[in-house]
């Protein structure tokens, strides 16, 4: 796994925008005094002129970035998760949400992955909050690939979109010739019979590491990317169910309210069946190096792999 | 100002006012005296903004975001006198299955933001200045604050940044008529001095008598020459304006008009605009 390229989806949000700064002439950038973090800086320097830094104010920053797509731009507001989604909850609700203005959300840093600075920087809650807002779309691309796609395909989607970022380089997964990025469809990397490991993000890589070590042990495992948690790909998600009779789902986020809540919402109601879900267990992170504290939070493949098996012999 | 443009002024924001107070009536809720204290300054805003209700969504149009949202009776009122909508939509203010929401909604033609939750309208207007400085577009934005919403930290943040960026195509109007839901402005937790904070933020700053339709004009023409700095008129008000028994009272705040009161206030309304017409 050596030569394995890596890099984190926050640099690919950073390189999309700029990349896509001349195709999308009202494409403008906020950021709350975190352009270096977010990696707007590297926008910013192509573009002086396109970037807006609203200091550390986060609920004005949404609120500037309604006004703007309220006159015709497309305002990508950047933050970290826990700021944009969390402390700006309120205004994205009711600013960006009920009049469903077209602002894109770039929220950085996202899971416990952030590492070091801890629990208070840590989100696992945005996408559970970002859920309820009505028409609120929510992508959590998994690799360099899928973020710059999910970065245009937010752009060219008539409303607001919430796209989650990650601080850690992770490794490059989607760079084949026939990877397409569709809002609202998940993608089936590996077929199975026994049981669908359903993950998102950073967790999908991990996902498909896991369905190697079961395929040693006997076990037929189907992987499925969820890009997009919002709106959800209920049509994969009900036939993995019915094939495969038992789902896992994987996320860097709290079992609470995200990927998991999702996938067991939509079985429950049109095909029950057992659904274990790998995330953050109602618990708050603390400070650690990245990859340390993802497999001490289980977030690894060796601890999907484990659950996967007990999910199995549950059948 | 010319007195006979004077004297319209007047019969507008008269009948704004029974729209008012014939919005909130048959809704049996919503927000009397902090709508009855803007009536004048909606009133002469809508006289100079550069608005089509035949084509509300005009890209050029000046805009405006009533940042206390909860007065959208004013709003709705004058929008329904510039013929945005029918009259008659007020009568069904608030309720099921009507254009006319509780608080401002984007969907209503000729509204630009859907507003109420204190503090965020500024944002958006903030937003749209910028947007306009971005396109050197020509339009003004111009956005209504409470006296009591300042008191929201959002409204600080966005007043920053409409200064460090020099947004001159933005005036925010704070209603200063001195009483919140909780009592005196001043009593509750006080946002004073008021033109202090604004200046102090790097805003340009213009005090004014709310119902003075000739001060009003004087501080608007101020607005307009303004260049380089966001400007922000500080008008002073009496809540409940117009309406005898709910002029300065706090309990009006958040109150409908039973209909011995209803026919009270638009008797005096009536009588009011009698007598300008009998002016004319």
């Amino acid at each position: 796994m050596s030569d394995v390229i890596k890099k984190a989806t926050r640099e690919s949000y950073g390189e999309a925008l700029t990349a896509l700064a001349e195709k999308y002439e009202n494409l403008v950038v906020l950021d709350a005094d975190l352009a270096a973090a977010t990696k707007t800086g590297i926008f910013k320097k192509a573009y002086p002129d396109r970037h807006y830094d609203c200091g550390i104010a986060e609920a004005n920053m949404m609120g500037v970035a309604a006004g703007l797509a309220a006159t015709g731009m497309i305002p990508f507001a950047s933050s970290f998760a826990m700021f944009a989604a969390g402390r700006a909850f309120e205004i994205v609700r009711n600013s960006i949400g009920y009049p469903h203005l077209n602002v894109k959300i770039g929220a950085t840093h996202a899971g416990i992955s952030v590492g070091e600075d801890g629990a208070t920087h840590q989100c696992c809650e945005d996408i559970a909050l970002m859920r309820t807002i009505p028409g609120m779309v929510i992508l959590n691309p998994a690799d360099d690939i899928e973020a710059k796609a999910a970065v245009e395909a937010a752009i060219n989607w008539d409303g607001p979109v919430y796209c989650r970022f990650g601080r850690l380089a992770v490794p490059v997964i989607n760079n084949n010739p026939d990877y397409k990025f569709e809002i609202g469809k998940g993608i089936t990397l590996r077929d199975g019979k026994d049981v669908t490991i359903v993950a998102t993000g950073l967790m999908v890589c991990e996902a498909l590491e896991a369905a190697e070590m079961l395929a040693k042990d006997g076990i037929s495992a189907r992987v499925i990317n969820i890009h997009t948690i919002k709106p959800l790909d209920s049509e994969l998600i009900l036939k993995a169910a019915k094939e495969t009779g038992c789902i896992v789902t994987c996320e860097e986020h709290s079992i609470i309210g995200g990927l998991g809540s999702a996938v067991a919402e939509c079985v429950s109601e049109s095909c029950p069946v057992p659904v274990t879900r790998i995330g953050v267990n109602d618990t708050f992170g603390h400070s650690g190096p990245a990859v340390a504290l993802l497999k001490e939070f289980g977030l690894c493949a060796d601890n999907i792999a484990a659950v996967t098996k007990q999910a199995v012999a549950k059948k | 100002m010319d007195e006979l443009i004077r004297l319209q002024l007047q019969k507008t924001a008269c009948r704004v006012r029974m729209g008012i107070i014939e919005g909130v009536y048959n809704a049996k809720s919503g927000h009397p005296g902090g709508s009855l204290s803007i009536a004048d300054v909606l009133t002469y805003l809508y006289s100079i903004m550069n608005v089509d209700p035949k084509n509300p969504d005009m890209p050029e149009r000046d805009r405006f975001v009533l940042s206390k949202g909860h007065t959208a009776p004013a709003l709705y009122s004058v929008l329904a006198e510039k013929g945005f909508f029918p009259k008659e939509e007020l009568k069904s203010l608030r309720h099921i299955g009507a254009l006319l929401q509780g608080h401002p909604c984007i969907h209503i033609p000729g509204v630009d933001m859907s507003s109420g939750s204190l503090g965020q309208g500024i944002s958006a207007a903030v937003g749209m200045a910028l947007s306009g400085k971005h396109r050197a577009q020509n339009y003004h934005v111009y956005t209504i604050l409470g006296d009591g919403e300042i008191e929201e930290g959002q409204v600080w943040e966005a007043a920053m940044f409409a200064a460090h960026y020099g947004l001159d195509n933005l005036t925010a109007i704070v209603d200063n008529n001195g009483l919140q839901i909780d009592g005196k402005i001043t009593d509750v937790c006080s946002p004073e001095p008021i033109t202090d904070k604004f200046e102090a933020f790097g805003w340009h700053v213009i005090t004014v008598n709310a119902h003075d339709f000739d001060d009003l004009e004087r501080a608007f023409r101020e607005a307009e020459s303004i260049t380089g700095q966001p400007v922000a008129i500080i008008q002073k008000s009496v809540k409940g304006k117009g309406v005898s028994f709910m002029e300065n009272q706090v309990g009006w705040h958040g109150t409908a008009p039973n209909q011995e009161q209803y026919e009270q206030a638009m008797s005096e309304l009536s009588a009011e605009l009698k007598r300008l017409e009998a002016l004319a």
